[in-house]
């Protein structure tokens, strides 16, 4: 809770660590490109993208949780504030991709050219 | 529950909510979380139209790890990644000295927290010196290229696949074309700062160079194999941009309109104008919010060299700049994530 005044440095550190190691590891794969998960698809994405975006969640999650503190608040204010742009974010990126993925598919099929 | 209803009839403070505490958290500090979670949709807008406009050109996009080679005293060297996550470390370690800052204020000790938020307004600082360096560099470019009147974007290559640059081939012609400026003609003419090169320049040049190929915004793969004409038998990786035959490449160079140099909002050298446009929007309007966090850092700083927190009894004003300093950092983990990785 926030009125508590005891030290919570070392779990700041090891927070700082787990952000720390996220980083080198994506970093790593996006120079490395390993093809395995590289050439792969899956729902029009390939594998190394998904792991990309679970692993920058996951860093989401400890800076909410640790860093501001999201973990002391109530339950209702992390619900109010975690829940709404999490289900307006989904929903937004899926309409917005799945609507620029038509569009693409019009231009490739298209009769007119439009990249030359 | 925390969030039971809290009333407050009658009091004459009502700036601060009166002191009424809903959800447990205090006013400011809620209407932080609430500021800062509208922040996160308007970005994750752009994000997504940025998304939109990926899918839509998702054959041709650039290959960020062809775009951001840079890294300080090392010219020529391509080293994708390495200059943006030391960026992206600078800006986590500067949240770990703010989230430390804050820590040292729970605690009232006056001397931490002012040398926690120095640190973290030097990390800002080198974030935004940062990223003013990756601009230069995006706007500056690096190899040229020339845009065909179809608006798309033809790139050069030697006989090994690897991208060069106009200098190394452009033809040297006779002619000679001024630059318009308003002390040229009447005060109310100028143009756009003219290419090194001209078009017949980059032309010539490439018709002398037998081993020079044209490198498209076509992202190769077996799917785009099918439907573009005349690629390179050996060259082509998949997953990476299509390069042409000489034949191919001969007749496509004819097709040259501009030639350009670098990246501003209209055209870039890198192919899909958006991908300049998103950069310049999306990262600018996150190096804004880094700026102004380092502004109301500062102020926050001096106030702790005051006192003022100390006569307050209460750090909790740094806790709320400590908020919007974390949502920063927040929001470049996903810039991060979906200009350079993904």
């Amino acid at each position: 809770m926030a009125h508590e005044h005891t030290s919570n440095t070392k779990r700041i550190w090891v927070v700082f660590g787990i952000l720390s190691i996220i980083t080198i590891v994506e970093v790593w794969l996006g120079i490395e490109k390993p093809k395995a998960l590289f050439h792969s698809n899956l729902l029009s994405m390939n594998l190394l993208n998904w792991i990309f975006i679970i692993l920058t969640l996951v860093k989401a999650y400890y800076i909410v949780w640790a860093f501001m503190h999201m973990e002391g608040e109530t339950k209702a204010l992390r619900r109010a504030v975690v829940w709404t742009g999490i289900f307006l974010i989904l929903y937004l990126t899926f309409i917005l991709l799945t609507e620029g993925f038509y569009v693409f598919t019009v231009f490739r099929d298209a009769t007119i050219k439009w990249n030359f | 529950m925390g969030s039971t209803v809290t009333t407050n009839n009658g009091v004459a403070n009502v700036w601060n909510g009166g002191g009424a505490e809903p959800l447990g958290a205090s006013y400011g500090k809620m209407m932080m979380w609430f500021f800062i979670l509208s922040d996160a949709l308007t970005f994750s807008g752009f994000v997504a139209a940025y998304g939109f406009s990926r899918f839509k050109f998702i054959e041709t996009w650039p290959i960020a790890d062809e775009v951001f080679t840079h890294f300080p005293f090392m010219h020529g060297v391509s080293m994708p990644m390495y200059y943006v996550a030391f960026m992206t470390f600078v800006l986590i370690f500067s949240s770990v000295t703010m989230v430390l800052a804050v820590d040292a204020g729970h605690q009232m000790k006056q001397g931490k927290v002012a040398i926690y938020m120095f640190l973290t307004i030097i990390g800002g600082l080198i974030f935004v010196g940062s990223q003013a360096w990756e601009w230069k560099n995006f706007i500056k470019g690096e190899y040229g290229a020339i845009e065909t009147k179809g608006g798309s974007i033809l790139q050069f290559v030697n006989a090994e696949g690897k991208q060069i640059k106009l200098a190394d081939f452009a033809a040297t012609l006779p002619e000679e074309r001024e630059q318009l400026s308003r002390s040229r003609a009447t005060w109310f003419m100028s143009e756009p700062t003219l290419p090194t090169y001209s078009v017949n320049e980059v032309i010539e040049g490439f018709k002398k160079n037998p081993d020079i190929l044209i490198r498209t915004e076509v992202i190769y793969s077996e799917e785009t194999a099918k439907h573009s004409i005349g690629a390179h038998p050996t060259l082509n990786k998949i997953k990476h941009k299509t390069i042409l035959t000489r034949e191919e490449s001969l007749k496509r160079v004819n097709e040259a309109k501009i030639v350009i140099e670098g990246a501003n909002l209209h055209r870039n050298e890198y192919g899909s104008k958006l991908f300049a446009d998103f950069f310049f929007f999306i990262t600018g309007f996150h190096g804004f919010h880094v700026f102004s966090g380092v502004v109301i850092n500062i102020i926050i700083f001096i106030n702790v060299l005051l006192g003022t927190y100390e006569r307050r009894r209460s750090y909790e004003m740094v806790e709320k700049v400590g908020l919007y300093w974390h949502f920063v950092d927040l929001v470049w983990v996903f810039v991060f994530t979906f200009f350079y990785l993904v």
